[in-house]
């Protein structure tokens, strides 16, 4: 990408505590110093989100300026004396410090936030320990917002974080501000309740106990937890979170080190919606069908029994369906996929498809840029969304478009069948039926060709044809073009990389004996075995082979499991080790937080059962980084540059450049249309998402 | 929301007095009026001031609990309000207080039960050189004194029996 | 209802008070209404602002920023639209002088907002009016339509090419929005927080447009700059302080009132003469000489002649010119108190130290009032003022700081005596818990 010569960027030099320091024009001295390790206290600054200069221990002394000055305010000035350590200023925090813990309860030692509250650590660090304060204390009780959140506005510093991240991060403003003085408090836009995306983004920014959450008040203190840095594992926008964890349960999740791809956004799925986890229907052991009904069996004797079942079914040239679940991780897909073509001789293998993703990578072939990644989609000029409710189903990608307004004015478009959040603040956002989405682009053809560059997201109504039509309309632009195909789970991406598709092997390559879809295998009255790892076809379907053997891995006695022959208790992403991929094509590593008693990883189960098979040797070592050294040096675009990886980063796959000259099943393509508070099979077993529209008040509007 | 065709021409020309796009300058103002008609600041006159000004309810919420005139709790037909800020305290402004409250058992931003007659104690209503001063609804009286202001209450009290 | 006026008075811009139906746009015209407004007409921007410059006209909000250097700052290459808001929200408690200027001249101001206009091009300006000056808003608005009728509003004013509208705006009941960032935060529909500065209204303010924003009566006096002269409005007063203001005395003199006097005008004279001193024959304690959040004067600091720069080295303000007169029976601690009391209730709580503040120091001084007060609390209360002057978002904090840095330091042996008084005595503050 060549960037027009612009001037070139001045320097600002300036000097804080004796140190020479240089900035970009325009750097706020807050930044500006703490880019320099000198870090200035703030409660309301919050990088990212507007300035309010309220709560005014940033103060500063700048040379020739008479009065004390707030570094969250000042652009950084050439020649710029700063003080940032001084007696009068250490005097000033203290005095302000004295002033908010006057109406501040004193409750730290049964507040949630205590150990990692930042006005504890201020008063630590200025040392304000004593108040001359005899005063009462202003003090209104506690309540409950919704499902989630809590607010205590005796705790409330007023520091508008939590307004800020509500109205300007996510789009909704649920939170404002009520009364005047001192008795200024936060308000939920529903009266006595909020009616928002329950994305928690609110608690986790109070920089108090101010606001707390349901799923994690009063459980725990931070410094009893292990902090396990993962993916969340419900939709495909592939956001890091971190959870917490004491004794092998998981307390809660947020992502305050802001690292991974997604800072430290989540939504209510990745923040609350681990509870699934530690759902009291979990399957702990594996169940073999006596008489026609479950019962719980021994490992050894269910791995057994499946070896045994397969290995008869082979010798008998039997048909063998794999379907393998779109929350797996890369490895066991590939491990599965292996096993399946390798040691079952089938190519009957699958994945419930979301997006056409693969028409895509086609139609783009010769391109090697045009598939976008998450932080284009935060610096791109210009965005269009086709055929998706960005905010409810990838609301991390919108959090990223978002930001790209709020920070680089970038303008939105969006061809919607309904109305969508973006409209808020897109340049452009039209409301068509599905099926007549060309007709609106047309129409904004003229206006496209005047940005300097697009990101298409597309949803599942763009596929097959409709895919290669929109490459081409986009070429008619004039500008660089970048994709994000929309997909729907954690790893519905990895899936088709890994070649869990019966047309394709890993890395796109075309599989010279292409195998049965799973509505193909669903409906094809001549299966001898059907197995299911991870997923839930038969939902809504009923297997039409009625003497097929069925073996579920699952973590819950689903519609599938449930009249399966076997059932594996299998492990959730947040017990495993191993790799994801997010829809936009960025690899990411799980680590297994916890651990439920009686379950195995999918991998382990598919390793035991070739173990029991004798083919092992064949399939190869069920280790999780073994499987994923294969990965690397066999699947194309997967060659990614390992540290990234290993430190917990997100390493872009490279997309395959080259034609995939495959039938699509156009008809097999349908995303599940997950909202906010939906995720499949796991939303279902979480109490806390099923909850939110049973608040009283609080429900949901989409 | 159906007001007074007076309200009604009153709230639509404030509404008129601002660029579009800038409808939200209104809200105050339009509350204002629309609370002279109703008593007090209703959830449902939130919603409509919102709906008409192009915000959300909650940013008139925000609105209605910071200025003090705006009123979520119903006002008397009489709003009486005794200034008591520095001027009016060296004047007697106190005594004047405590008289009214007295006289009509009644506290700060209190109604009496027949609903006649809300009691506000206010900060400096701009008649610091005539003080002492006392306000019914919008009505100032200046150099008041207790006489003066049993006769007012009188006045007020007299013209519903 | 208001006062006589005093043959001490130099009235330019209360001249047409008393006049029989002086709000009428007819008692206006005949009295050289509209007359500069069409000498503005004929005059460019710069020249308009230099005979603002040369009068030394000065803000009367309070702040007394030289108003001519302020509309100079109005970027004239601003694509964007322009206004003129007018500072009506008069709340300073001691002060009641915009209120006679909209009651007995309302197209004085309009006049001079029509001049604004004419000087940095706009076609459009709010008067912004507190809410409990409802009928000044009905005053106003029918100054407003006899301005529309006659020409002096409107499209093509007086054929000159010029357009201009004018709307009245009502606030609801906060001393914070007369704060010029709060008052165009709530001009558009908002809580009446402050904004960060800069920008300052005159880059950034209504609508994110450049806006001139002044105080009623310094608006009001424009007319009679441009009519009489910059130079010529100047010599009414001191160098530096040009020409006349207004003063708003109130508390215990014979004759309280509003008085047009030029700048530099003797305070003793003021009280004496004018406002023929203190009431009873009693003796002068002290005085409270520009609203509110100006530092209290003892009385032997009463004698100066009162101009921005004499104020200023009386260590206390001009503010909006509200004069608080106290005689010797004033209990200083209840005049502190309900000082901060008003600052507490009107504290916007945007920031911590105005906001917690406030509140503390109301606190203490109610206890010191109701008689539980300790020794210790005379210096808290000095040092909590301290720990919130300059440190907080905007004036206000100050605003409520400085009198009770006054109070506590002119007279502190005024609190003393209080604690002699005390229902219990207090010494310690576990005593003082286990009282309340």
């Amino acid at each position: 990408m060549s960037t027009p010569a612009a001037a070139p960027p001045t320097v600002i030099n300036f000097t804080v505590d004796g140190r020479q320091l240089s900035a970009p024009p325009g750097t706020l001295l807050i930044d500006a110093c703490k880019r320099a390790g000198i870090e200035i206290p703030a409660f309301c600054y919050y990088e990212g989100y507007s300035l309010q200069a309220a709560c005014r221990m940033c103060l500063v002394e700048v040379e020739k300026m008479p009065k004390l000055q707030t570094a969250c305010t000042l652009p950084v000035m050439e020649g710029m004396i700063v003080r940032s350590e001084t007696e009068q200023l250490t005097k000033a925090r203290k005095g302000t410090l004295e002033f908010l813990l006057t109406n501040h309860p004193l409750d730290c030692p049964v507040c949630d936030k205590g150990g990692e509250c930042e006005l504890q650590d201020m008063v630590f660090r200025y040392g304000a320990g004593e108040s001359r304060f005899t005063e009462m204390k202003n003090h209104e009780p506690e309540r409950q917002w919704s499902p989630v959140v809590f607010y205590d506005p005796a705790r409330c510093i007023l520091c508008y974080r939590c307004v800020r991240a509500c109205n300007e991060g996510m789009g909704v403003g649920a939170l404002g501000i009520t009364n005047r003085g001192v008795l200024s408090e936060i308000a939920p836009n529903g009266g006595d309740h909020l009616d928002c995306d329950e994305c928690g983004a609110c608690i986790d920014i109070c920089p108090v106990g101010a606001l707390t959450s349901n799923t994690y008040r009063y459980k725990t203190r931070p410094w009893e937890m292990q902090h396990v840095g993962t993916v969340c594992t419900h939709c495909s926008n592939g956001c890091k979170t971190t959870l917490g964890v004491r004794n092998d349960e998981i307390m809660r999740g947020n992502n305050r080190d802001r690292s991974g791809i997604n800072g430290e956004f989540l939504c209510v799925k990745g923040r609350y919606g681990f509870d699934f986890n530690a759902h009291e229907e979990r399957l702990t052991s594996p169940m073999i069908r006596i008489n026609g009904k479950l019962e719980e069996v021994s490992w050894s004797k269910a791995l057994g029994f499946v070896a045994e079942k397969f290995k008869s079914v082979s010798a008998a040239g039997g048909k063998f369906g794999v379907v393998a679940g779109t929350h797996l991780t890369n490895e066991e897909l590939f491990y599965l996929q292996k096993f399946s073509r390798a040691g079952l001789k089938s190519s009957n293998i699958d994945h419930v498809r979301s997006g056409d993703f693969v028409t895509l990578l086609d139609a783009v072939s010769g391109n090697l840029t045009s598939l976008a990644t998450a932080d284009d989609l935060y610096n791109t000029k210009a965005a269009l969304v086709i055929g998706a409710d960005l905010s409810q189903q990838h609301p991390f990608l919108a959090f990223q478009l978002r930001a790209d307004v709020r920070h680089h004015k970038a303008k939105i478009f969006t061809v919607t069948p309904g109305p969508v959040r973006e409209a808020k603040y897109s340049a452009a956002s039209v409301v068509v039926p599905e099926g007549q989405e060309f007709d609106a682009l047309n129409n904004l053809t003229e206006q496209l060709k005047g940005e300097k560059e697009l990101v298409i997201l597309f949803g599942d109504s763009i596929k097959g044809q409709r895919v290669r039509d929109l490459v081409a309309w986009a070429g008619t632009l004039g500008i660089p073009v970048k994709y994000v195909c929309l997909v729907d789970y954690s790893n519905s991406r990895g899936a088709m990389d890994m070649g869990v598709m019966p047309n394709l092997l890993p890395g796109y390559e075309a599989d010279p004996h292409p195998g049965m879809s799973v509505k193909q295998m669903l409906a094809s009255d001549a299966l001898d075995v059907l197995w299911v790892v991870g997923e839930n076809p038969l939902r809504e379907t009923k297997l039409a082979s009625k003497n097929a053997f069925v073996v579920a891995h699952s973590m819950f006695l689903d519609e599938t499991a449930s009249t399966a022959d076997v059932v594996f208790p299998s492990a959730s992403a947040y017990e495993k080790n191993g790799t994801v991929t997010n829809v936009t094509g960025q690899v990411q590593r799980l680590k297994a937080a916890v651990r439920t008693m009686g379950t195995k990883t999918d991998l382990e189960i598919l390793g035991l059962i070739a173990k029991e098979m004798g083919m092992a040797v064949e399939i190869g070592v069920w280790s999780h980084d073994v499987v994923f050294k294969e990965i690397h040096k066999s699947v194309r675009g997967y060659n990614v540059p390992l540290p990234i990886l290993i430190t917990g980063g997100a390493a872009v796959t490279n997309p395959v450049n080259g034609r995939v000259a495959v039938d699509v099943l156009v008809d097999e393509i349908r995303s599940a249309g997950d909202t906010l508070f939906t995720s499949g099979s796991l939303g279902r077993y979480s109490k806390l998402l099923t909850s939110v529209p049973e608040f009283p008040g609080a429900l949901y509007k989409r | 929301m159906t007001f007074t065709p007076e309200t009604e021409k009153r709230l639509q020309d404030i509404w008129s007095r601002y660029p579009a796009g800038r409808k939200r300058s209104a809200v105050i103002p339009m509350l204002m009026y629309a609370q002279d008609e109703l008593g007090m600041v209703t959830q449902e006159l939130i919603a409509e001031v919102a709906q008409r000004c192009e915000v959300s309810p909650l940013q008139v919420e925000e609105v209605v609990g910071y200025y003090s005139m705006l009123n979520k709790q119903k006002m008397g037909k009489h709003h009486v309000q005794v200034c008591t800020n520095i001027a009016c305290l060296l004047m007697g402004g106190e005594e004047l207080w405590q008289h009214t409250t007295k006289r009509l058992g009644i506290g700060h931003k209190q109604i009496t039960a027949d609903g006649l007659i809300s009691l506000e104690e206010v900060e400096c209503a701009g008649a610091c050189s005539w003080a002492p001063c006392v306000v019914d609804g919008y009505e100032y009286h200046h150099h008041m004194t207790i006489e003066k202001l049993d006769q007012l209450l009188d006045s007020i009290q007299k013209k519903v029996q | 209802m208001f006062n006589e006026p005093h043959p001490d008075e130099v009235r330019v811009i209360t001249k047409r008070f008393g006049l029989p139906n002086s709000a009428s746009i007819d008692t206006y015209l005949a009295h050289e209404g509209y007359v500069a407004f069409m000498k503005a007409i004929e005059m460019t921007p710069e020249q308009i602002i230099d005979e603002l410059k040369l009068s030394n006209l000065r803000g009367r909000g309070g702040a007394g920023f030289p108003t001519g250097l302020k509309w100079s700052f109005i970027p004239r290459d601003n694509p964007k639209p322009k206004y003129v808001v007018v500072n009506a929200d008069e709340s300073e408690p001691g002060t009641c002088k915009d209120r006679l200027l909209i009651q007995n001249d309302p197209h004085q101001l309009i006049e001079g907002c029509l001049i604004a206009a004419r000087t940095i091009g706009c076609k459009a300006g709010y008067i912004y009016i507190r809410g409990e000056y409802r009928y000044l808003i009905d005053i106003m608005d029918k100054a407003l339509a006899e301005a529309y009728a006659h020409g002096y509003l409107g499209k093509n004013i007086k054929g000159s090419g010029i357009d201009f509208d004018l709307y009245t705006h009502s606030g609801a009941g906060a001393y914070e929005c007369g704060e010029e960032s709060a008052l165009l935060e709530s001009l558009e529909g908002k809580r009446g927080v402050p904004r960060i500065r800069p920008p300052f209204p005159a880059v950034s303010g209504l609508y994110a447009s450049p806006t001139v924003l002044n105080n009623v009566e310094t608006f009001a006096t424009v007319p009679a700059v441009l009519r009489m002269g910059g130079q010529a409005y100047a010599d009414l007063g001191t160098p530096k302080n040009g020409g006349t203001r207004m003063l708003c005395v109130s508390g215990h003199v014979n004759r309280p009132g509003v008085y047009e006097v030029p700048l530099g005008f003797s305070m003793q004279k003021m009280i004496y003469e004018v406002c023929g001193g203190i009431r009873g024959g009693k003796k002068l304690k002290a005085v409270i000489p520009g609203g509110s959040s100006s530092p209290v004067l003892r009385a032997d600091e009463c004698d100066f002649p009162m101009d921005y720069d004499n104020y200023a080295r009386m260590k206390t303000m001009a503010g909006s010119g509200g004069m608080m007169v106290m005689d010797e029976d004033t209990d200083i601690v209840k005049v502190a108190l309900r000082t901060m009391r008003f600052y507490a209730h009107e504290s916007c709580g945007w920031c911590i130290p105005c906001r917690e503040g406030t509140t503390w120091l109301r606190k203490i001084l109610t206890r010191m009032d109701e008689g539980t007060g300790r020794r210790a609390d005379i210096d808290l209360i000095h040092e909590l003022a301290k720990n919130m002057l300059g440190r907080t978002f905007c004036p206000l904090g100050d605003a409520a700081a400085m009198p009770t840095i006054g109070f506590v330091e002119k007279f502190r042996e005024e609190f003393e005596a209080r604690l002699r008084e005390n229902v219990v005595p207090v010494t310690s503050p576990d005593q003082l818990i286990a009282i309340r």
